[in-house]
């Protein structure tokens, strides 16, 4: 178990206790919080916890600001649309799909990594910004392959799909069917990643990277050839982003500039960061959940408040569900605040 | 200073900052078993030269040559790799890692594992064993699990010294290592520089200023002033030189 996670435990139990309550909902999800609103954000969640972990791996151990993670994201997204848009519907059009997007964002990254990570910080983060520019405008240009702003639905393996019924019988009132098959796929698949960056960070490459992080100078004098590694760490991370929207797509069905490349996803993804806890993996994790949770049921919750404080004057007005935005913001700004170092740092500091 | 034991040589190296130079056409061959005081007045391009022969700057002429391959071109990290090891005048560790963790980068680079992402760091017990010797030798066993940023001064100028050890090189270079260390403490450095001396038969050179530290412990003086070599030789022959009364030495050669 132990070795499962690379010894890299919480190191703290409200945070153990908030993992594993993490962790045990999205395993039961499907049968813990039945419905479809509900499977929609237990799967948004697995997701994201593996792409903010992956920004994290670049940003808090590689100590590499990047503006183009949606990018990477996207390639795996676009890779599943595309190639089952074209090639049909089957298990070999979604692994085509996902290894050529996997492979397209490794390769993007060394080559933006081999020439601009040599440089200054700050030009390789307006680097990243402007080709994720570039490509988000090329997408919405390419209509015929990636249907431009509309973006793709496409058909996926009927074994993934509601209509497939595994068994007739239920399991504690939940049909065996596709749905819960691509829930699993997703899950299972969220996890490996995951425990596969958290692996990466406590290898010798990770320790590497955390040395590089606190004086580049002194890593290269030491013998590690920084740029290199900065590389590699971007590429990694870019892969695996890539591998994070293949799997939101195959569950999906649909993806489009909304869903897979608008810069909002980045700044949701700096924001989930920044708040579970930046260079540490656990942190992703918090973040991702806290901040998914917020997106999709604040508004929800405001409406149950509004009508509770219906009698007084102005609260009503100010919790409008239509001010959710706002609330999120001052959310965000006081979590910073009062926790500098994300949920996690908070959390490990008191023990 | 036999010819076939040269292990670092430098030709003409030269680097200008805008109109300054800093270091000017120094041509100096270094051998095997023998150690090289640096000396000269602050400002002289002592640590300028040392950037140059490691590589954190990149000379404006001239080239150096490790054990007989050109490496003027090479990064910083593959001239350690060859064989080049540097300590720094001001200290410039990992402060928020561990003592141990700062010598275990260093074997761990040494041994060429930083690239691989599979195995757990913690596992390489190889690696940890050797670090832990290392801290040993300098005194800062005990010291293996706090955290660096809050070690005195002078253990931090230990460590600055054991990460040069943990390199294992051929070629040891020095720069002020025991600067405001106080003098209980200095003999720790000194003392593991003349077993080094001793042992390891290497290339050592050492930017001191303190004059009884070079007396027992150079075989050889080279002077810089201004940037450009001006005097080279047996320690009491350079001591005695018009030149170096004139550029460094001042008064204090009455001592010697
Ligand atoms: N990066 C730099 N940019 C500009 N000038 C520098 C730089 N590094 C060193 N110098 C200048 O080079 C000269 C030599 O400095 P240094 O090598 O540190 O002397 P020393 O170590 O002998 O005291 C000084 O005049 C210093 O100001
Ligand atoms: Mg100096």
């Amino acid at each position: 178990m132990l070795s499962l996670i690379s010894h890299d435990t919480p190191r703290s139990k409200i945070l153990t206790v908030i993992l594993l309550a993490i962790g045990i909902g999205l395993l039961f999800a499907p049968f813990l919080f039945p419905g479809s609103r509900s499977m929609e954000t237990a799967a948004r969640i697995a997701v994201f916890i593996v792409l903010v972990a992956s920004y994290d791996l670049m940003l808090g151990y590689g100590g590499i600001v990047s503006f183009a993670h949606t990018m990477f994201f996207g390639f795996g997204a676009y890779g599943i649309a595309i190639a089952s848009d074209t090639l049909g519907r089957g298990f070999s059009s979604l692994a085509i799909g996902a290894i050529a997007g996997i492979l397209v964002s490794a390769v993007a990254a060394v080559l933006i990594g081999l020439i601009s990570l040599r440089v200054r910080a700050i030009f390789f983060a307006m680097i990243t910004l402007a080709i994720a520019s570039a490509f988000a405008v090329l997408v919405s240009q390419l209509s015929t392959i990636t249907g431009g702003e509309d973006g793709i639905n496409y058909q996926i393996p009927r074994e993934l799909t509601p209509a497939f019924k595994l068994m007739s019988a239920k399991i504690f009132d939940v049909s065996v069917n596709g749905k819960l098959l691509n829930y699993y796929l997703l899950f299972f698949c969220s996890a490996g990643l995951f425990l596969i960056m958290l692996r990466i960070v406590n290898s010798p490459f990770g320790s590497v990277l955390k040395a590089i992080r606190e004086n580049d100078f002194r890593a290269e004098a030491i013998g590690y050839r920084v740029v290199i590694y900065r590389t590699a760490v971007t590429s990694i991370s870019a892969a695996i982003a890539a591998a994070a929207g293949a799997l939101y797509a195959i569950w999906l069905r649909y993806v489009g500039p909304g869903t897979a490349l608008s810069t909002e996803i980045m700044v949701d993804i700096l924001l989930m960061v920044v708040i579970g806890g930046m260079g540490t993996m656990w942190g992703a994790v918090v973040g991702a959940t806290v901040f998914v949770l917020a997106q999709n049921y604040l508004q929800p919750l405001m409406q149950v408040a509004v009508d509770a404080t219906k009698p007084l004057p102005l609260i009503p007005q100010l919790l409008d569900p239509d001010r959710w935005l706002l609330w999120l913001g001052l959310l965000f700004i006081l979590s910073v605040y009062f926790f500098p170092t994300g949920i996690v740092g908070r959390l490990r500091k008191n023990g | 200073m036999a010819g076939d034991n040269i292990t670092l040589e430098t030709r003409g190296l030269t680097i200008r900052f805008g109109g300054h130079t800093a270091v000017d056409k120094v041509s100096c061959a270094f051998s095997r078993g023998v150690l090289t005081a640096i000396v000269g007045p602050n400002g002289a391009g002592k640590t300028t030269y040392f950037n140059l022969i490691s590589g954190q700057l990149k000379a404006s002429e001239g080239t150096v040559i490790l054990n007989g391959r050109d490496i003027t071109g090479l990064p910083a990290s593959q001239r350690t790799a060859l064989g080049l090891g540097r300590a720094f005048q001001l200290t410039n560790l990992f402060p928020s890692l561990s003592v141990f963790e700062n010598v275990r980068l260093v074997v761990q680079a040494r041994e060429k594992k930083g690239f691989d992402v599979f195995s757990l760091a913690r596992s390489h017990s190889e690696l940890a064993d050797e670090a832990n010797a290392i801290l040993k030798r300098v005194h800062l066993a005990e010291l293996a699990d706090y955290q660096v940023s809050g070690l005195s001064h002078g253990d931090q100028r230990k460590l600055e010294v054991a990460l040069m050890l943990a390199m294992k090189p051929a070629v040891f270079m020095f720069d002020e290592p025991t600067a405001g260390m106080s003098m209980d403490e200095a003999p720790v450095i000194l003392d593991l520089i003349a077993e080094i001396k001793e042992q390891e038969h290497a290339t050592i050179l050492l930017v001191e200023h303190k004059m009884d530290v070079i007396r027992t412990l150079a075989d050889r003086i080279i002077v810089l002033h201004n940037g450009a070599l001006a005097a080279d030789g047996e320690p009491a022959e350079v001591m005695k030189s018009a030149v170096v009364q004139e550029a460094y030495l001042g008064r204090e050669i009455a001592d010697v």
